[in-house]
């Protein structure tokens, strides 16, 4: 039975080495550049006609802006409004990432903790630096809960920074973590329909139609968080209590 | 947008499409079509598990690094793991009640409107869908 991780692995495509550093071109690096060419093709072309009334591809386009405009707005007011280009990269790039992965004989490199941890901890320093950019040292004042007796900031002050630092590692993990199962569970199934023959293969076979729909609604859906919770966290950096 | 088109006729186009818009969704908001889609208590449901290890993991983490660097073991990772725990249930708490997982929010829970104007919420965060989940 083939290796259900097997399609996670890492295979270098250009050997690079850089100062005794492995530096090679990959497979999921060659996933990433053909994700950011795809998005750019699909938006640029898509948006050419610039017609008033959007035909099909246009309306696709002009959905997602729409979605991801939305979403910061709500999320994060008028002020986020110089942040939605990140936020929209950040979408297009983990959407697209995730249904080209999707696609038999490629690779998804959302499935790597590597990649996802990247963008979390983007997202993390960045609105770290947004918020003692915007508030100085005011912004320490997020870790202090209002309304609580001083005896008790001891102890909530220490939960709220613990809470605060848990935010990149939660933001990597479900990505990651729903990716790899997504994919691995696919796999495990598929490798049952040919060894139970003709008559039994069907039920694994209907499970795995079944979850390729599903993989469909979590590669979408996981974008969608990971872009929302990226406002969240903007908001709490621009808003302070 | 093109320019041959007069104002008349873009009045007009603005106007039947109102009409149109009106007849499909009498009561759907702008993008109405998201909040009907389960996406939202889907959502929920992927942050929630992992809201609650990944605070415990960073603090088992930073125990386990400050008994190290200290030669403390076992006890800042014991403290920690208590101090992770209990991030963690706020997280989750917080997330469950739609509160945001902002650090810090108080009882009185502040969403931003929809227009973007920043307003406090009284009493219970009851603005759910505001918070994206």
């Amino acid at each position: 039975m083939a290796n259900p991780l097997q399609q996670f692995e890492i295979k270098p495509i250009v050997p690079i080495q850089m100062g005794g550093l492995d530096a090679s071109f990959t497979n999921s690096a060659f996933m990433m550049v053909a994700t950011v060419a795809v998005v750019t093709l699909f938006l640029t072309l898509s948006m050419k006609g610039r017609a008033l009334v959007p035909g099909r591809w246009q309306s696709m386009a002009e959905l997602c802006y729409e979605f991801v405009a939305g979403m910061v707005r709500d999320n994060v007011g008028s002020a986020g409004r110089q942040f939605f280009p990140f936020i929209f990269t950040l979408f297009m790039f983990i959407l697209f990432g995730n249904l080209l992965g999707l696609l038999p004989y490629s690779f998804t490199f959302t499935s790597h903790v590597a990649v996802t941890l990247g963008m979390a901890l983007t997202v993390f320093i960045g609105v770290t630096l947004v918020g003692f950019i915007k508030h100085g040292a005011k912004f320490l004042t997020l870790f202090v809960p209002s309304g609580v007796p001083a005896v008790m900031l001891i102890l909530l002050v220490p939960i709220e920074i613990l809470s605060y630092l848990s935010r990149p590692v939660s933001l990597s993990i479900r990505l990651f973590a729903n990716m790899t199962a997504g994919h691995t569970m696919m796999k495990v199934f598929a490798a049952f329909i040919v060894p139970l023959g003709f008559l039994g293969g069907w039920a694994p076979f209907a499970i795995d139609v079944a979850l390729t729909g599903f993989e469909f609604i979590v590669a979408f859906l996981q974008a969608y968080v990971f872009a929302v919770l990226s406002c969240i966290y903007l908001n709490d950096s621009l808003h302070l209590h | 947008m093109s320019d041959d088109k007069s104002p008349n006729e873009l009045d007009d186009f603005d106007a039947r499409l109102r009409r149109a818009r009106e007849g499909q969704s009498p009561t759907g908001p702008e993008n109405g079509e998201f909040a009907n889609t389960p996406t939202q208590g889907f959502g929920l449901a992927f942050r929630i598990g992992t809201e609650l290890v990944a605070a415990l993991a960073v603090g088992l983490l930073i125990g386990y690094w400050l008994d190290v660097w200290l030669e403390t073991a076992p006890w800042m990772m014991v403290v920690f793991f208590f101090l992770g725990s209990a991030a963690g249930i706020m997280n989750v708490y917080r997330a469950a009640q739609g509160i945001g997982l902002g650090v810090g929010i108080g009882p009185g829970g502040r969403v931003v409107s929809g227009d973007g104007d920043k307003t406090e919420a009284t009493g219970k965060p009851d603005k759910k869908d505001m918070q994206g989940n």
